[in-house]
């Protein structure tokens, strides 16, 4: 089968994505991307060098808003999803530098 | 800046200003500083499931108005991206920012050193949102085992200036970073509070060996909040750089991070481990489209800047320092000009501003917005110095009644009587008294010895409580003794 | 009384309310004891609000004791995807990260619904996060088609389908990101719309790819369908994609009548992998249609085949980006770790299903650094073509007709071993999402007891002109008439 993405590619997309994934889980997808990536290599048979991309379905622009204050969500609403939020703050472990 | 007379240090700046909008980019929050943790929050700026960014216009005039002030191109078409990265303070883990179509396209300044002007090109500036902020429990991200998030900062609108790596010393960076925060100041898109957080710096750092033109391998130090930071952090990078290119080691092009308490730089994360942000075009808005006429529309509104200003002032008879030092601050050159409008002796009313209203504002750590002088008041109290009403020297202690009361100096010398005495019969029997009570003064003055009359001038003085007509106490004093 | 109302379409659940035939509360009393009867099987529903729906169904019928004018959804049962956010309701997106997020806030849609005096029976079954075509991907349950309980209902909107084909809801909203609302509408026979992006608020619908999401009703009929797009559709200033036009009174175009139509067949959509007789069904329509006067003929949409990888790429990189504020912190599962980058990877490790991985994984590839340009990129650029194609289509057609999928609703299992294989079968669907257009599915009969649906496509805000063809062709048909039998109960196909 044609590798189009290595085992390394996939361990390095899920860091990227932070993934922890399980052995199998590596296996699994690095088969199952290569298998998509190589039926995505047919949108190489099209020229596309002058066609601009489309990134909005619809073409408008220029969406604003005046800078007038609205209320805030009260501190309850804010934190009512928190998994560990005390005294007002959102809690999170150790963060590491790198 | 010659390193060890061997290496030039090459410098680029990226710096991040918190414009001054009511309400962030993308949500209608308050962009209040302060405020409770977490206050300052809505599904939007919490990155909450299926909450959506709306732009606010502001933030789009406040951009062009400041690449207008930064001779940057206006972009006719640009569009913002998303900057996908993990962080905590980071609400939906990508940053809105603008990737490959920043708003300002190249621009630039003028810097000045020891008289020798230089352009610093600008390469872009762009439209972002801020992150939330970490409060660690430890004394440093380090050392804590936990951190706490607080997103009220999260959303408030940022212009990333980014400029060429045109500098060459410490001090054209410093000259570089003054002007710029000068000029945002100047055209009213920032506050500025450098001490609020509101000014953050990234500085791009190599050496090459003096007289080669390729560029040497760089780091980028983030995040620094202060011109004295910035200095630090480069005295001791360009010095680590030299030690390292000196052991004939190679830099290693990383990102670090200034420790202001060490004064050091430590590296971040090296260049394998820089990030993949992934951009791509923002889905959940449109491209922005500015027009001739908007552009012309924020011109309009772009007050006087600072070189401008300066050379305005020169022609009205400031020297070159003292129009420097009116315009440094915006607030300071507007009080000026205001005050000129009531008082057309520029020079004078420089000399004023910038020595006792500046001294008595420094010793009151009190900014000149909220000066309790207005620039009127100012004016008049000069006014009553011209028409004979006031000595200069009275006129410094009504100055200080003037700041402690903010009451007009016409009222000051009303209620405490210390109009000059102008008045030639009342002066003439004082000057009677102390001629009679000096007569060795006089002798001497007769004699030829013309300092004396200084004396009897100050005699006079004193004994109208510094209150006399100094002008006309000398003209009666000489045609009295001649 | 209740029994039978429940079978009838929201407008003529409108006139029994109207003419006090049935309150409010009846009518919502009898959809929650359907939901108790049949929702076992089925498990269309997620959440139930029995306490809160006859509250509201209370407070409209004291306007009908007042006889206060009644608007045309007011008192009318329905269900939302559980993608679309409920203040204080919980709105899981069928995920374990979600499973006890409370939103803060109400989708507009939510609001809309609301205001137009809607009774929110419950949220419904759905593909994790919107991924998938079987909503087989759900973690909470397996969604069952009601014409046969062993096969899936489709997706990612199967609960929406569902409610609506067993009587569990009177009408129900879906999303489409690639199909989402037409191929379960398909499956289960019963009308989707999908209308033109930006035609309906995404603000608080969470987010699977933003530039192809798009909400849409289901319902029984054509005319409901249109007073549902009524009520939902029109410009929201929050939603910055919404577009600012001019929203018709959609009924305006139930006319029975497609004398003179141009309608186009594009040859692409019955290539290889097409059921034939599914092929044969859409066929006897297309029959239908030339009988009632409409000109119709071939024509082609070239790159076609190229729009499954383009979706894909572009869906599941802008899905690897919406994604990412999953991360424990603010809201949703979290895992315990060490430290934040052990928290972050064991939390999206532990609290997404494979699919929504896969998918992320995906995604992250085609934007990393070296891969932009050769995958999203490119597929951009196909998006370019994809949309021209249509664009030539429609100078010369009103509306473009094709089957909604190349098959009758699939059994559990048979597609989910191979994630390419339930991907390409999207291929009659997924075009129109890149391209912005409005797309319906309507029930066009019956293949070995499994309804099939006929897909019209049309151009941007022209949602007017797929209703005025697909009520004709129901006015002149039969096949929405006909109900799944469930728990030995057969509801008469005479009921209306």
């Amino acid at each position: 089968m044609n590798m189009t993405i290595s085992r390394e590619d996939v361990e390095y997309v899920a860091a990227l994505a932070r993934l922890e994934l399980t052995e199998p889980e590596i296996q699994e997808y690095t088969e199952q991307l290569n298998s998509i990536l190589d039926y995505a290599a047919m949108l190489e048979r099209l020229d596309t060098d002058d066609v601009v991309p489309t990134a909005h379905a619809v073409p408008i622009h220029n969406v604003l808003r005046e800078d007038q204050v609205r209320p805030s969500i009260n501190h309850a609403k804010a934190l009512r999803n928190a998994p560990d939020g005390d005294e007002g703050f959102f809690r999170v472990p150790r963060i590491s530098l790198t | 800046m010659v390193v060890a007379n061997q290496f030039e240090m090459v410098c680029g700046l990226e710096v991040h200003v918190e414009l001054q909008t009511k309400t962030k980019i993308f949500c209608g929050c308050t962009t209040e500083f302060g405020g409770e943790q977490n206050t300052h929050v809505c599904p939007v700026c919490l990155g909450m499931p299926g909450a959506l960014p709306v732009l606010n216009r502001e933030v789009v005039n406040f951009a062009i108005k400041a690449g207008l002030a930064l001779d940057c191109e206006i972009a006719e078409f640009s569009k913002f991206d998303r900057k996908n990265y993990f962080y905590p303070d980071l609400s939906k883990n990508y940053q809105t920012s603008q990737f490959d179509l920043p708003i300002c396209g190249k621009g630039g300044l003028e810097i000045e050193i020891d008289g020798e002007k230089k352009w610093i090109g600008i390469t872009r500036a762009h439209m972002e949102e801020d992150a939330g902020k970490l409060v660690h429990s430890g004394e440093t991200i380090s050392t804590s085992n936990e951190s706490s998030v607080d997103y009220n900062r999260a959303g408030v609108p940022l212009l990333e200036i980014v400029s060429e790596p045109d500098m060459r010393s410490i001090p054209e960076v410093l000259a570089y970073l003054e002007k710029l925060v000068q000029i945002l100041e100047y055209t009213e898109v920032s506050d500025c509070r450098l001490e609020q957080g509101s000014v953050r710096f990234d500085v791009n750092v190599s050496l090459r060996p003096f007289g080669t033109d390729t560029l040497g391998i760089r780091t980028e130090t983030k995040n620094l909040n202060s011109f004295s930071s910035v200095r630090r952090c480069m005295e001791y990078e360009v010095a680590r750089q030299a030690r390292v290119l000196n052991a004939g080691e190679n830099v290693v092009q990383e990102t670090r991070t200034w420790d202001e308490g060490q004064g050091i730089t430590l590296t971040l994360r090296s260049k394998e481990e820089a990030h993949d942000y992934r951009y791509f075009p923002e889905p959940d808005l449109p491209p922005l489209v500015i027009d001739k006429e908007w552009v012309e529309r924020i011109r309009k509104t772009l007050p006087e800047l600072p070189a401008a200003r300066r050379a305005r002032l020169q022609t009205l008879g400031l020297s070159a320092y003292d129009a420097a030092v009116i315009t440094q601050a915006k607030a300071m050159a507007d009080f000026f000009d205001e005050a000129l409008t009531y008082y057309t002796d520029a020079k004078t009313l420089a000399n004023w501003v910038m020595g006792d209203m500046t001294r008595l504002l420094n010793s009151n750590q009190c900014s000149v917005v909220d000066s309790p002088i207005s620039a009127k008041q100012l004016a008049e109290l000069l006014q009553l110095i011209n028409k004979g009403t006031l000595s200069g020297k009275i006129a410094k202690s009504v100055l200080e009644e003037m700041y402690s009361t903010s009451k007009d100096a016409s009222m000051i010398v009303k209620e405490k009587g210390l109009a000059q005495i102008s008045d030639e019969g009342a002066l003439l029997g004082i000057i009677d008294g102390v001629l009679a009570a000096n007569p060795q003064s006089v002798e001497d003055y007769r004699a030829g010895k013309d300092k004396a009359i200084g004396f009897l001038v100050g005699q006079i003085m004193k004994a109208t409580k510094g209150q006399a007509n100094p002008g006309l106490v000398n003209q009666l004093l000489k045609e009295k003794l001649a | 009384m209740e029994s039978v109302s429940i079978g009838k379409s929201v407008s003529e659940q409108h006139e029994l309310l109207v003419h006090k035939d049935v309150s409010s509360t009846e009518l919502t009393k009898a959809y929650i004891a359907r939901i108790h009867s049949v929702d076992p099987d089925l498990q269309a529903y997620l959440t139930v609000l029995e306490d809160k729906a006859l509250a509201q169904a209370a407070e409209i019928d004291r306007k009908i004791a007042h006889n206060e004018v009644l608007g045309a959804l007011e008192g009318i049962p329905m269900a939302l995807k559980d993608n679309m956010c409920t203040e204080g309701i919980r709105t899981s997106c069928a995920s374990k990260m979600l499973e006890s997020f409370i939103p803060p806030y109400n989708a507009t849609v939510t609001d809309r619904l609301q205001a137009a005096g809607t009774i929110l029976l419950g949220k419904v079954n759905m593909d994790e996060f919107a991924m998938g075509s079987s909503t087989e991907n759900s973690y909470f349950a397996k969604t069952r088609n009601p014409w046969d309980l062993e096969r899936v209902p489709g997706g990612s909107s199967g609960g929406a389908a569902v409610a609506v084909a067993a009587d569990e809801a009177s009408f129900s909203l879906g999303s489409d990101t690639g199909g989402s609302i037409r191929q379960p509408a398909s499956f289960c026979g019963v009308v989707g719309m999908k209308p033109t992006y930006g035609a309906v608020s995404r603000l608080g619908l969470i987010a699977f790819a933003s530039s192809l999401d798009q909400i849409g009703p289901f319902t029984k009929t054509v005319r409901d369908n249109a007073l549902v797009l009524n009520a939902i559709a029109g410009y929201d200033p929050l939603d910055s994609t919404s577009v600012a036009y001019e929203k018709p009174d959609y009924t305006k175009f139930l006319v029975n009548n497609v004398k003179g139509l141009r309608i186009g067949i594009p040859r692409e959509y019955y290539g290889e992998g097409i059921d034939p007789e599914v092929a044969k069904g859409i066929q006897a329509g297309i029959q239908t249609l030339i009988d009632l006067g409409a000109e119709v003929s071939e024509c082609s949409l070239p790159h076609t085949e190229y729009a499954i990888p383009a979706y894909y790429l572009i869906a599941t990189a802008e899905a690897s980006s919406n994604l990412a504020r999953y991360d424990g912190v603010r809201y949703g599962y979290r895992a315990e770790a060490e430290d934040v980058l052990g928290m972050f990877k064991q939390t999206r490790a532990e609290g997404f299903g494979p699919e929504v991985k896969r998918r992320i994984m995906l995604g992250t590839y085609a934007l990393s650094s070296g891969y932009y340009d050769a995958y999203y990129l490119k597929a951009q650029k196909v998006r370019t073509l994809i949309k021209r194609d249509f664009d030539q289509a429609f100078e010369k057609f009103d509306v473009l007709l094709s089957p909604t999928a190349p098959t009758t609703a699939f059994k559990f299992g048979e597609k989910s071993a191979d994630p390419l294989t339930m991907y390409l079968s999207d291929i009659t669907t997924v075009p129109i999402n890149l391209a912005g257009i409005p797309a319906i599915s309507i029930p066009a009969g019956f293949v070995k007891g499994m309804p099939i649906g006929m897909q019209l496509m049309g151009k941007a805000f022209d949602e007017g002109t797929l209703y005025r063809v697909a009520y004709t062709f129901e006015q002149n048909t039969n096949h929405h008439t006909l109900k799944p039998s469930l728990s030995g109960e057969v509801l008469a196909s005479g009921s209306r």
